[in-house]
């Protein structure tokens, strides 16, 4: 699992009807001590996340593995909201 | 399933359901091949330790018969690692 930094939103009308109702946000990946990597990624929101917060996100198969994404084609989903992450033994 | 360090830990108040109770590490990979990432862990382990992990969906099976939404599950604490001699 990776942390995330959301910057920006998807909207998008014509879609899977699965994925009607789910917010889809775009997330930067970020290395655990915060920095930004240089990628980026389209994850499904099921925590009400907001813009600028840090997010924790769940990738691959393991994403539909939430009740709001089940069964709905979706890679890439947004599991917690962080509020700090501790490195002490890096 | 491969080896790791656990750096630390991540607090998250607002999560999935099915993470409730569950503790997230960071953990970064022994082989330094792939960047430091966060895993849940099941087997109680702490900061400084090695670990095995499981990536991937295979990950959340650890927790059964719970749901929980994880890609990356710590499934063991190393006691040592011998590598023969060739």
């Amino acid at each position: 699992m990776k942390l995330g930094k959301v910057v920006g939103t998807v909207v998008a009308t014509k879609k899977d009807p699965r994925l009607e109702g789910l917010k889809l946000l775009v997330v930067a990946t970020l290395h655990p001590d915060g920095k930004k990597d240089g990628f980026y990624e389209v994850a499904a929101d099921t925590v009400q996340a907001g813009f600028r917060e840090t997010v924790l996100l769940c990738t691959g198969s393991s994403a539909r593995m939430t009740q709001r994404t089940m069964d709905a084609p979706v890679d890439a989903t947004i599991v917690a909201i962080v509020d700090s992450v501790n490195l002490d033994y890096k | 399933m491969n080896v790791g360090r656990v750096l630390g830990n991540l607090v998250a108040t607002i999560k999935d359901p099915n993470l409730t109770g569950q503790r997230i590490l960071a953990v970064e990979p022994l082989d330094g091949r792939e960047p430091a990432f966060f895993a849940l862990d099941s087997v109680g382990a702490g900061a400084g330790e090695t670990v095995l992990y499981t990536t991937g969906r295979e990950a959340s099976y650890a927790f059964l018969p719970d749901f929980v939404p994880c890609n990356a599950a710590i499934v063991g604490i190393v006691d040592e690692i011998r590598e023969e001699k060739k």
